[in-house]
């Protein structure tokens, strides 16, 4: 792989840049892998990633239905936070926001990792106690987090309306190295880190089965034909489902649309993320200078990865109420992703019944900050069978009752 | 020189001058111009800079496509970035100001970047800035971020209001144009409830423009004629409406439509809102859209006085403005020979249209040439002259390299590569698309097309939005669409003639991508695929080259079509260099995905009326205009505000809640309990209903008790308690947590609706049926008896009895029940005579000392007395036996609503955190939320915890902090000391306690 640097784009800048390599090859499946990955998105990817770089394997394919990074990983908001209440939640999270702090150099790959702070407003007494609570608890799980009051969040965002009549900004819940990253660089840069490693990228390759001999897991059917492998993760958010299915088994989940939006650019306006889950909304500005608003999901199940106005409108009240300067914005464009969720609405990082195949999916609307934790994980579980990050995250604690829910401390969303 | 010429100009009134301002220079224009045609008029070509090399913009089209022309407008609350010149209407004291420069438009700093282009490739900043790692945070996003961003940040609040409207309709028309104007006639004359919507302030669209420049007649007149006659017809119809400047934005499912409407936009002084959005459900939509030309792809077509060749001929029509003493056009196919013609007609001159085709055209060429205009056919821009105005342009084969045959100085181009139907509309639901290799351009594919509930298509395209690209076609298509719309929606529709049409065939055309066929890389990265983004052919093609080969990647890579037109100009002359680059056909690599908006709409039109005060409803309780009077310190619980507590002057809200809490205790207090959630389960089977619904058994209850209740969730997690009384045989009331009564109501109806649907059980919320009043303290009863009309001895009156009676004259509903463990009444009255009864209470309870108190005296109170409080001590992970509310929990019931749930393995697990009391060594307050740590770290480094702080008080009662936990085998450890570290840096110890710290036999509520 040729590094990329400033030197080397003067380099080729001189040339008419006809040195670049392709970012990631684009090979024929082989017969046989270690490890096959189904989905390339940021989760899957990184798992790859992991498995080479912490493990040493690389006989590994990842297969994506579609094109790479093309499902939530491409969707969703880029908001990077681990200011979690529960423990195993927080360890992931954080342990993904660490690992994004470094990423651009360890994957020599500008993913534009921006530790510009998020806030998470609070705006009523019981939002104030719950923000304190997990400010508690981000103490205790190595998370920098504290609990500010209404006159600093104004300083942090001068364009924020903290008067409000209906709900006025009673104080905030703030990760100073909480941020954004530029989402598809993330999937793209790990991609190239993979092929790089002699791992397979395998696009426009959709899975159609998988073969056991017993309760063990030996491959996958595919469009492009039948793919051996010893041990196989399953990484499909919204189509996690299906893929159990083939397997036999069932997940406890169920697939809604998250809506998002942009606004037309705008020169530089507020530099942190906000979140209010009062109101119901959550907005950045990107780095083009568009403001990224997120709000709710569909109360209904959908794959369409498209959904109804009604939340948009709610969300943007709600953010024209937070910010009144948005008003006189214009939205440019609005989509929808289609996102997993769980009944506790944390993910699965999981063992199957099936020996050998490990799913893991779940992240509901917030996975997008845990790529790379959560591929940490992932591969470590794969690798050596069992992961401290992803103990508590396993599909049979529903049996349990051993739930983790963070819903007391996000109301919403991520 | 672009500049107004002595005739012409269709939509101006020339008797209505008007003056506005761009970048502070007062100019001169007309009513019914654009901003875009009025600078125009005053020779301002050049008016923006780029997105990223900050290149001079010029003015490109003349409607919604357009990428460049972005202004801000007014100042203060009106201020408004990013406005298209080409769709603003001009009026009086408009002041408008060019974007993205800095000192100015004509000097711009930024334009540095340009100079380093070369290096500035798709992509350039994923591989460059990524050491020294803290430089990203602090130098090199601030940089990018500072020069990207177009128009400035609004800074106040705005100054206009906005509004929703929802209507129903059979058939809904987008677009005025002939095709939408005619489908519209088809569809209304069947009686079908039409609505016809159009984004400009006129009827008629493209048509108007060009059929007149062909010489094409409508039933032997001229178009203008069929389209007043049409829309008059329209007019007439009872049926039908009609709407201007009324723009379809999105088509989601099940036929909703969201329009914008720019009601005053083009007269700020007007009254009334300034957007309106529409919100259409629509049985039949039909997408009259038109279609859109394309740009080619030509070194230095990105220079101010390169325009669509349509774009130039609205100008010289509608609004009597030349761009160019001089224009040079350049096409691929017949339609601008009409350009050529207009600004021959208009007196102006055109040195010579270059035809790519080496064939040229046919009819319209003809005519083109009898004006004595040159036509070089097989040819093409190698390059146009010029930085910031065109000057000229160097000429080339097309089928060559781009070598320089002759160099012809001009003032403007106008270019055409071909037209592409607006499909938005019809793809944001789903409708496919299908590759015309005729007119090299997508189009709805109609066998594939949004389906409704019943499969069947609910959007119909029709005209040249349906690849019907001559005039004749278009009527055709739309006669027969607007019938079959009409039909669909269940109405009976006859034909309706279609008038006979003269327009001149058009020569095919051919497609032509890239300008000359074999331009090198020097000429390549100066075509412009993207204006406004700045994405070129060399970007396209590099993409392809590093593997970003699905048409997704390529656009992400690039940023091609993301800036403020959605690609409206650039995407498919992207995907066709794409396609080249990959060596496969257009159809292969298939488009980005279109999504709403079509262009975009104000968030003031999405937020509508609801902001400020009226942003969510206020429930009101009858008693609110009382306590705001008395200085309630207002705390938001659901949609409801409730008194936190009641300040007197100098007094602190701490101190004020200090005071009603003993004041309750040792005299009277009265609480507003109104927003008490109150639901009425009735019916026979309403009993073994509450049975499943709550963990105790509610069907025992005899009529007159009452009985405290919990609810569960199927997971088995305490989500909701209160007091159930029996009114009668078959019915009970059951009282809900504030915040809960509409989740508990909801929660009861879904049980009853999906599972058992065949019980005898009704429900209703009667919460804001009834005022509530807490009558608390010693003094309770005395005030109650002042009052007179019900017996409430304790004999008479019991704890955990209701009674029903009269009070002070007043109908009223007396429950013994208590949250503060002193003697309590809570007495319900019609809600209209609420506030008559709070007023007569305060009366007569003043010589026994009543005072209100708010919520957080009851919080305390209720801790106090180590009663639980729903969403403090539970969180959702909650199960009653944590909470030591084993005797709430029916042990003869088979089931009910979460039981087995607390039967699973972790629900039984004895390490599960239990409710303890806390008191601080010091008596200080706990911290709300710590935790108590225990020994060590987990396997992740986290520090283990034994337990959590769930509720902290000061209690006036006790004098001392007072908490409420949740610790590990924490009842088992009464008299342990454990450490709580505070996030203030200080670690607080406290001893495990029992939970009640206040009259723990409950002779105070007994009396």
């Amino acid at each position: 792989m040729k590094r990329y640097s400033a030197f080397a784009i003067a380099r080729e800048g001189l040339r008419q840049h006809t040195g670049w390599e392709r970012a990631w090859a684009s090979p024929e499946p082989k017969s046989s892998y270690d490890v096959i990955i189904v989905g390339a998105g940021g989760h899957g990817l990184a798992t790859a990633y992991y498995l080479g770089k912490n493990f040493g394997i690389t006989n590994v394919a990842i297969l994506e239905k579609g094109w790479l990074g093309g499902g939530n990983t491409g969707r969703n908001t880029t908001i990077i936070r681990s200011n979690y209440l529960q423990d195993s939640s927080a360890a992931i999270y954080e342990k993904a926001r660490s690992l994004y702090e470094t990423m651009s150099q360890d994957l020599n790959y500008n993913v534009m990792f921006s530790p510009r702070g998020v806030m998470m407003l609070a705006q009523t007494q019981h939002e104030i106690r719950g923000y304190q609570r997990t400010a508690h608890a981000n103490a205790l799980q190595g998370v920098s987090t504290e609990f500010i009051g209404p006159e600093q969040v104004k300083k942090l965002v001068p364009i924020i309306n903290i008067d409000g009549p209906r709900y006025p900004v009673l104080g905030a819940l703030w990760q100073p190295r909480g941020g954004t990253a530029r989402h598809d660089a993330v999937a793209w840069g790990y991609a190239r880190a993979c092929s790089d490693m002699g791992m397979h990228v395998i696009q426009k390759c959709e899975v159609t089965g998988i073969r056991r001999e017993g309760d063990k897991v030996v491959g996958v059917d595919t469009n492009r034909g039948a793919i051996d492998c010893n041990k196989l993760g399953v990484v499909v958010a919204g189509h996690s489902g299906q893929l159990a299915d083939m397997a036999g088994f069932r997940l406890p989940l169920e697939s809604v649309a998250l809506q998002a939006l942009v606004s037309e650019p705008i020169k530089p306006c507020m530099d942190v993320v906000v979140m209010a889950n009062t109101v119901h909304g959550y907005m950045s500005q990107s780095d083009k200078g568009e403001m990224v608003i997120g709000g709710g999901t569909d109360s209904f199940n959908n794959f369409t990865q498209r959904g109804s106005f009604h939340h948009i409108e709610e969300t943007v009240r709600a953010l024209v109420e937070t910010f009144p300067m948005i008003s006189r914005l214009k939205m440019l464009r609005q989509w929808g992703g289609i996102v997993d969720v769980t009944g506790d609405r944390s993910p699965i990082l999981s063992k199957t019944p099936v020996d050998g195949m490990f799913v893991n999916c779940g992240w509901g609307t917030g996975g997008f900050k845990a790529i790379p934790g959560s591929g940490w994980g992932f591969a470590e579980l794969i690798a050596k069978g069992d992961s401290p990050l992803c103990d508590e995250f396993s599909m049979f604690r529903f049996r349990e009752g051993k739930f983790i829910d963070e819903s007391v401390a996000a109301g919403v969303a991520h | 020189m672009s500049t107004r010429l002595a005739k012409g100009g269709r939509f101006l009134d020339k008797g209505k001058p008007v003056t506005f301002t761009f970048n502070g220079k007062r100019l001169k224009g007309y009513e019914g111009d654009t901003l875009a045609s009025a600078l125009l008029a005053n020779g301002q070509v050049m008016v923006g800079r780029s997105f990223k090399y900050h290149r001079p913009r010029g003015i490109v089209a003349s409607g919604a496509e357009e990428p460049n022309a972005l202004m801000n407008h007014g100042a203060g609350g009106t201020f408004e970035p990013n406005q298209r010149a080409t769709t603003t209407e001009l009026y009086d004291g408009l002041q408008a100001g060019s974007q993205n420069h800095w000192p100015n438009l004509e000097f711009d700093v930024g334009a540095i970047n340009a100079g380093f282009s070369r290096f500035l490739t798709a992509g350039f900043y994923y591989k460059m800035f990524i050491h020294p790692r803290p430089l990203w945070k602090h130098v090199y996003e601030p940089f990018i971020r500072q020069s990207a961003g177009l128009g400035k940040a609004p800074k106040e609040q705005d100054a206009d209001t906005y509004e929703h409207f929802n209507v129903n309709v059979d058939v809904l028309v987008i677009g005025g144009g002939i095709a939408g104007l005619q489908a519209a006639l088809a569809a209304g004359k069947s009686g079908a409830k039409v609505l016809v919507i159009e984004q400009t302030a006129h009827w008629g669209g493209r048509a108007m423009v060009d059929e007149p420049l062909a010489e094409g007649r409508i039933g032997g007149a001229p178009v203008d004629k069929f389209v007043e006659e049409t829309r008059a017809a329209l007019e007439k119809m009872p049926n039908v409406s009609m709407r201007l400047r009324l723009m379809g934005a999105g088509v989601y499912d099940h036929g909703y439509v969201l329009g914008y409407e720019r009601l005053t936009d083009h007269a700020p002084t007007a009254a009334g809102p300034r957007h309106r959005l529409w919100r259409i459900r629509a049985k039949r939509i039909v997408t009259a859209t038109g279609a859109i030309e394309r740009p080619l792809s030509f070194a230095g077509n990105d220079v101010p006085g390169v325009m669509l060749a349509s774009a130039v001929r609205d100008y010289v029509v509608n609004f009597g403005v030349s761009v160019g003493d001089r224009v040079v056009v350049v096409t691929n196919n017949d339609s601008a020979y009409l350009t050529a013609i207009a600004m021959k007609k208009a007196g102006l001159e055109v040195p010579c249209i270059l035809d790519a085709r080496p064939e040229g055209g046919g009819a319209l060429m003809q005519a083109a040439q009898d004006l004595g205009i040159p036509v070089e056919t097989g040819k093409a821009i190698a390059k146009v002259k010029g930085t910031r105005r065109v000057t000229g342009v160097a000429i080339c084969v097309q089928a060559g390299e781009g070598a320089v045959l002759k160099e012809i100085a001009c003032d403007a181009v106008a270019m055409s590569g071909g037209w592409s139907p607006v499909v938005h509309l019809w793809s944001h639901c789903g409708g496919k698309l299908t590759w015309d290799t005729g007119h090299a351009h997508f189009r709805p594919d109609v066998d594939n097309p949004p389906r409704d509930d019943a499969g069947e298509a609910f959007v119909i395209p029709v005209g040249t939005a349906n690849g019907a690209m001559h005039i004749a076609l278009a009527l055709e298509d739309a006669e027969m669409s607007g019938r079959a719309a009409a039909k669909a929606a269940g109405h009976k529709p006859k034909p309706v003639a279609t008038p006979d049409v003269t327009s001149p065939q058009e020569a095919a055309m051919e497609p032509v991508w890239l300008m000359p066929q074999g331009a090198p890389y020097e000429l390549r990265m100066k075509a412009w695929l993207d204006f406004q983004n700045d994405v070129k052919v060399s970007d396209v093609q590099l993409a392809a080259q590093e593997g970003f080969e699905s048409v997704e990647h390529a656009k992400r890579y690039t940023t091609l079509g993301m800036a403020t037109d959605q690609g409206k100009l650039s995407n498919i002359n992207g995907l066709a260099i794409l396609s080249d680059a990959l060596g496969q056909p257009i159809p292969q690599t298939g488009t980005t995905t279109f999504r709403p908006p079509y262009t975009p709409i104000s968030m003031g039109a999405i937020a509508g009326e609801a902001r400020g005060a009226v942003f969510q409803p206020i429930r009101r309780t009858p008693m609110q205009a009382w306590h705001d009077a008395h200085g309630a310190d207002w705390e938001p619980v659901g949609h409801w505000r409730r008194p936190y507590a009641y300040p007197r002057s100098s007094e602190s809200v701490h101190d004020a809640v200090m005071r009603e809490v003993k004041n309750t205790r040792q005299a009277l207090g009265l609480l507003d309990a109104s927003t008490l959630g109150k639901i009425i389960v009735k019916g026979p089977d309403a009993g073994r209903f509450l049975d499943m619904m709550y963990t105790n058994m509610m069907s025992t209850l005899k009529v007159g008790k009452c009985r405290y209740g919990l609810m569960c969730s199927e997971n088995g997690f305490l989500t909701d308690d209160g007091v159930v009384a029996r009114i009668d045989e078959d019915t009970w009331l059951c009282h809900t947590t504030s915040g809960g009564a509409d989740s508990v109501h909801g929660h009861m109806e879904e049980w009853l609706q999906t599972e058992w649907w065949d019980w005898k059980v009704y429900t209703a919320n009667v919460t804001e049926q009834y005022a509530q009043i807490a009558v608390v303290g010693p003094n309770a009863r005395k005030v109650l008896e002042k009052l007179g009309g019900m017996d409430v001895s304790k004999e008479a009156l019991g704890f955990m009895e209701w009674k029903e009676g009269e009070i002070a004259g007043i109908p009223a509903r007396a429950f013994r029940i208590s949250f503060s463990g002193e003697l309590s009444y809570e007495i319900a009255v019609p809600a209209s005579q609420g506030l008559a009864f709070w007023e007569a209470l305060m009366e007569a309870g003043a010589e026994f000392g009543a005072m209100p108190y708010g919520t957080e005296a009851l919080h305390i109170m209720r801790a106090e007395k180590g009663f639980i409080m729903i969403g403090d001590e539970t969180d959702g992970t909650v199960i009653p036996q944590d909470l030591g509310l084993h005797w709430a929990l029916s042990k003869k019931k088979d089931d009910y609503l979460g039981k087995r749930a607390q039967e699973r393995s972790h629900m039984a697990d004895p390490t599960r955190w239990k409710l303890v009391g806390l008191e601080t060594v010091d008596g200080a307050v706990l911290p709300d939320g710590a935790y108590a740590v225990a020994e060590g770290t987990n396997a992740n480094g986290q520090r283990n915890v034994q337990g959590r702080v769930t509720s902290t008080y000061h209690s006036p009662t006790l004098d001392r902090g007072i908490a409420m936990g949740l610790v590990l085998h924490g009842p088992d450890r009464m008299g342990e000391v454990i450490e709580f570290p505070g996030v203030d840096g200080k670690t607080y110890k406290a001893k495990i306690v029992d939970p009640v710290f206040y009259d723990k036999d409950g002779e105070k509520q007994n009396v």
